[in-house]
Parts: C-alpha cells; sequence; structure tokens
C-alpha cells in the first residue's frame, strides 16, 4: 500500500468477478428503469414530441435531418456520463465508510490499484450495458447514418464513462460526507448535461459560454459520438475528442488511486 | 515468522506506538494485552501488512510489508478490531467472495466456506444478510472469512469481543487445533483468562510502548505476589481504610469496590486483618491472575 503503483494486477483483477457479479445481479433490478428505460422518456419527451416543434435546417442542427437525430447522440453521451457518475458517487463512500468493504478487500492480496481497477471495470460494464442498448434502440428510430459509426460511438461511450468515473471516484474517496455529492451534481453534472451541445448547437450560447462548454469533457464526448453516427467526422477534430478523454481519463484514474490509498490507509 | 524492531507508528503529530521490540516464533500463540489506546490495534494493522510503519524495521514471514505486501497477505488471516463484513451480501457470499480475492478455485472456495459456516456454527444462516445478524454472530462470520484462506499467520484483534460464553469457548478450542496444526496465532485481548489460556507469550503495551513481556506464568511470578486477599467494605470506605491495611501486604490496590492485598499468604494476612478488629462485608483469597500483573504495570482494570 505504501508504493503506490496505479498499475494494476489484472489477475487480482479478475478475482473480483464474483464479488462485483454478486453486486449486479443484487441491484441490476434496481438500475434498469434509471438504466434503460429513463433514456427512452427522454428520447420521447425531447427528441419526438419536443421536436416536433422544432423546425430548422440541417445547418442549425449540426447536419442532423431532425431534432431528434441531433438530440440523440447527444442524450445517449449524457447518459453515459449520468451511469459512470451514479457508480462512482455513493457506491464509492459506501464502500469506504458504510461497508468498509475496500478495508476488507485490501486486507487480502489485492492491492488498492486492483481494487479501484476492478470498479472501473464495473464502470465499463455498466456503461457498456446501459448505452448499447440506448443505441441499439435508437437505431430503430432511423436517426443514425452510418452503421460503422454506430459501432465506434459504442466504444466512445465507455470512454466518456471512464473520462468521467476516475475524477469522481478520486471525489468520492476523498469525500467526508455524502453532502459533497449534491455539490457535484447541482454545480457539474446537471449544468454539463443542459449546456454541453446534448441539447442544442454551443453555437447557440454567447461566444465565452461557448468556449466553457467546449473545455467540458461532456462536450467533446457528445460532439464525437454525433459526428460519428451522423457520418459527418472531421478526422483532427475527432482525435482532439479522443485525446482529451484518454487524457482525462488516465489522469482520473491516477488520482483515483492516489486519493484512495491515502484514504485507506491507516 | 514476525520480527519488529523499533517499529513505531505515528498519526500527524500522535504517536501510538513508539518504538517496540516484538518477535514471534512460527508456531507459537502470541498475545497483545493493554488498556485503551495502547497501540494494539496500531500494531496488529502494521503486522498485517495494511498500514506503512512510521519507523523501525516490520519483517513478516521474512519479507517486507513496504514491498512484498500482496505476498504476505496471502498467506495471513486476518480479523481486524471493527467487522469490515459486507452487508450487502448475504452470509455465504461473503465467505465465497473473500475466498475468491485469495485466488482459490470457485469449487474449493465453495466446500471451504460451508466448512467454515459449521465451524462458527452459522450454517443455518448461511443465507441471511449480514445486516440482519447478531453482534456476535458477524464477529464469528469474520473469524470464519479470516481463515478462509488456510493461512501460516493468524491475526485476531479482540476476536471474542461481543461473543457469548459458549461462543468464546468453542472459538478457543478451534484456535487450540490451528495452533496444533502449526498455524502462528498473534492476537490481542481484553479478556485476562483468554490470554492465558491462548497465550505462550505475551506482551503488555501501554501508551504505544511495552511494558512487559513473558509467559502468562512467569509474568505473574514476576509482578505479582502468589496469593491476593481481596476484602470489600462499604461504598466509600476503600480509600480510608487502605492505609490501616498497608503494612499487612506487599502492596495494596485500592479499586472502587474493592481492596487487593499483594501477599504470600492470603490466608495470614487475612487474619490479620480481622486481628485490627477491621470486618470486611466479603472476602476472596485467591492466586494472582494476569489481571493484577495489568493492574500493577498499567493502573487500570483489563476491561475498562
Ligand atoms: N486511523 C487513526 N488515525 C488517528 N489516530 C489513530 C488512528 N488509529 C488509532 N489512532 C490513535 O492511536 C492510539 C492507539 O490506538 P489503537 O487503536 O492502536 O489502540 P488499541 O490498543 O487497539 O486500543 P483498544 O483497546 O481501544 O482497541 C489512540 O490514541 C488512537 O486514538
Ligand atoms: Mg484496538
Amino acid at each position: 500500500m505504501s508504493t503506490i503503483s496505479p498499475l494494476p494486477s489484472w489477475t487480482m483483477v479478475w478475482r473480483q468477478t464474483d464479488y462485483w457479479t454478486t453486486v449486479y445481479k443484487r441491484t441490476w433490478k434496481g438500475t434498469a428503469i434509471t438504466s434503460f428505460v429513463m433514456p427512452l422518456f427522454y428520447v420521447g419527451a425531447m427528441g419526438v414530441l419536443l421536436g416536433g416543434f422544432i423546425d430548422s435546417g440541417d445547418a442549425q442542427l449540426e447536419g442532423a435531418a431532425s431534432y431528434l437525430a441531433f438530440v440523440a447522440p447527444g442524450l445517449v453521451a449524457a447518459h453515459a456520463m449520468q451511469t459512470a457518475t451514479g457508480e462512482v458517487t455513493w457506491p464509492v463512500m459506501g464502500m469506504i465508510k458504510w461497508h468498509r468493504t475496500y478495508y476488507g478487500m485490501t486486507a487480502t492480496p489485492l492491492a488498492v490499484a486492483d481494487v479501484v481497477a476492478a470498479h472501473l471495470m464495473f464502470v465499463v460494464f455498466r456503461v457498456a450495458t446501459s448505452c448499447g442498448v440506448f443505441l441499439v434502440v435508437m437505431s430503430f428510430f432511423g436517426v443514425f447514418e452510418s452503421v460503422a459509426g454506430v459501432l465506434v460511438a459504442f466504444f466512445v461511450q465507455v470512454l466518456i464513462g471512464m473520462s468521467f468515473a476516475g475524477i469522481f471516484f478520486a471525489y468520492a474517496a476523498t469525500l467526508k460526507s455524502e453532502a459533497g455529492f449534491a455539490v457535484i451534481y447541482r454545480l457539474l453534472v446537471m449544468p454539463l448535461f443542459l449546456f454541453s451541445g446534448a441539447f442544442f448547437p454551443v453555437a447557440n450560447l454567447s461566444a465565452p459560454l461557448e468556449l466553457l462548454a467546449k473545455l467540458t469533457p461532456l462536450w467533446h464526448g457528445v460532439d464525437l459520438t454525433r459526428m460519428l453516427v451522423l457520418d459527418r467526422v472531421d478526422g483532427p477534430l475527432a482525435l482532439v475528442h479522443v485525446a482529451y478523454l484518454v487524457v482525462l481519463s488516465a489522469v482520473g484514474w491516477w488520482l483515483a488511486v492516489w486519493r484512495l490509498d491515502k484514504r485507506l490507509e491507516v | 515468522m514476525i520480527r519488529a524492531t523499533g517499529l513505531r507508528k505515528k498519526y500527524g503529530d500522535l504517536e501510538a506506538v513508539r518504538g517496540i521490540d516484538v518477535e514471534v516464533r512460527p508456531g507459537e500463540s502470541f498475545g497483545f494485552l493493554g488498556p485503551n489506546g495502547a497501540g494494539k490495534s496500531s500494531t496488529m494493522r502494521m503486522i498485517a501488512a495494511v498500514s506503512p510503519p512510521s519507523g523501525g524495521e516490520l519483517s513478516i514471514l521474512g519479507m517486507d510489508p513496504a514491498v512484498d505486501g500482496p505476498s504476505i497477505r496471502a498467506r495471513i488471516g486476518v480479523c481486524p478490531q471493527e467487522d469490515t463484513l459486507d452487508n450487502e451480501l448475504n452470509v455465504r457470499d461473503n465467505l465465497v467472495v473473500y475466498g475468491r480475492y485469495f485466488g482459490i478455485p470457485k469449487a474449493e472456495v465453495s466446500s471451504r466456506a460451508d466448512e467454515l459456516l459449521a465451524f462458527v456454527q452459522l450454517t443455518d444462516k448461511a443465507k441471511a444478510k449480514v445486516e440482519d445478524l447478531s453482534g456476535g454472530m458477524k464477529r464469528r462470520l469474520t473469524i470464519a472469512r479470516s481463515l478462509v484462506n488456510n493461512p501460516d499467520l493468524l491475526l485476531l484483534d479482540e476476536p471474542t469481543t461481543g461473543l457469548d460464553p459458549q461462543a468464546r469457548h468453542l472459538l478457543w478450542d478451534r484456535l487450540f487445533r490451528l495452533k496444533q496444526q502449526g498455524v502462528t496465532l498473534v492476537l490481542t485481548t481484553h479478556y485476562m483468562d483468554e490470554a492465558e489460556q491462548l497465550c505462550d507469550r505475551l506482551v503488555v503495551m501501554d501508551g504505544g510502548l511495552i511494558v512487559a513481556e513473558g509467559s502468562p506464568l512467569s509474568l505473574i511470578q514476576q509482578h505479582s505476589t502468589r496469593e491476593v486477599a481481596e476484602l470489600r467494605f462499604g461504598v466509600g470506605e476503600h480509600e480510608s481504610l487502605a492505609t490501616k491495611v498497608e503494612d499487612l501486604a506487599e502492596r495494596v490496590e485500592v479499586l472502587p469496590d474493592r481492596l487487593l492485598l499483594y501477599t504470600s499468604d492470603g490466608e495470614a494476612t487475612l487474619a490479620k486483618v480481622h486481628e485490627r478488629g477491621l470486618d470486611p462485608v466479603a472476602v476472596l483469597v485467591r492466586r494472582s491472575t494476569l489481571e493484577d500483573v495489568f493492574l500493577r504495570l498499567t493502573g487500570r482494570t483489563l476491561v475498562d
């Protein structure tokens, strides 16, 4: 524990599969609604019903044929963020404070880096399943232009999830009380959800706000997802998006290991 | 098995362990005694390779915990003072999932879990939620869990706190058997009968230091007299009466509810007390125990 290596041993990560399987078996029913049904409510309300009143051309919707086609990739990306965040806020605090699970785990051959890696792999699983289902369902609405783009977008969702998971994991491992979560949900997650280009082109914002929006990870994720599924990939920009999300994921991961190690070290 | 020299643990400004030397040999059962806050758990956590020492040398199973933490932890069993059971998993899953962390194959861990449940008499609770167990049952489950990897070295921090007498005796019996199989035991306890029963050797800690070391018997011989006469007077009288019997014993301890007269011959001392016209409400002559050693060394009773 004293020598922090952020790199896990994958053997040790694998040994935690039974734990996470048991957790999933116990919780999947509770998360099924938020994971699989809520996104469709958004699509229905925003895309179909609200979209019916929005009459604007391709130019204003970044090349999307309809508002539904515009908003769908945005909703998927935002859903990746929310799913990932949900799995590393209260759950991480619970495993430290309420259930002390991490203390039990790190008394075995598992090291902090292994424990963090396994938890993040569970996040990958959760984001992949819930965003995967979302993408499949949306494809029936005929809003996607490219099959290959959708496939790549699927992996992009995992990357978006990871870019939030590491950072928020680190934050949760540092927090002493759950009151801190309300702060990030109100000041970060909700504003990101609303203003990162999921619902309207960020060009509609005033210049300074547009710049601010473009600095957020969610915008990079939304824009990347949208260009992929609408088959309008801008190569260099896509690379910038990917690089941004990869760097953020890596830094977040490292921070998570560092903070949890500090927290568990007694 | 364990060799510590000048071992220290600091939490910020507070030094909980202030340089202790301990050596535990293979197959031995070794105890840490000491009042609350003495630094027992801090020491145990360092030995369990979860808490890095702030100073001194520490070697466990011939390895350095700072370098070989995972390999050390693979071969030890830990029952921490505070339970770290997973409240959200059921009783049996707690054992199975934990066993998997050690890389034990599924089929093996499954039969091992059943064995261990039987051992701590929780078989009928296998499917129960941990949340619904009583405190003592949780403790038993934690002990069972610490055995899941067949450890060479078992660390038990107050294993029997909260257990009923029947469960304690059951555990003692099982620990004896483990010892016979060659498992090295290290435990902390606030129960002197437990220490006397289980420990070949023990140390008494106070304020982060070791104040005495030896076998239970040798500690009693070194730090106490052969017998003790306990005198009980009316409430509040003990302090003032102590001066009247001071010269009758090698040492007199005043407890809130009784006087302890340390002497080689309890009955003779008692006779002299009566000669002085003192009339205790109740008397008891007994042999010295570890409790007396503890009282002498730390000024406190074991369970305070
Ligand atoms: N994680 C921690 N952070 C800060 N201080 C701590 C921590 N753990 C223990 N201490 C302090 O270190 C000292 C020794 O504590 P420790 O838990 O080792 O005592 P102990 O001998 O096990 O006591 P008890 O019999 O009550 O279990 C105490 O003063 C305690 O407050
Ligand atoms: Mg303790």
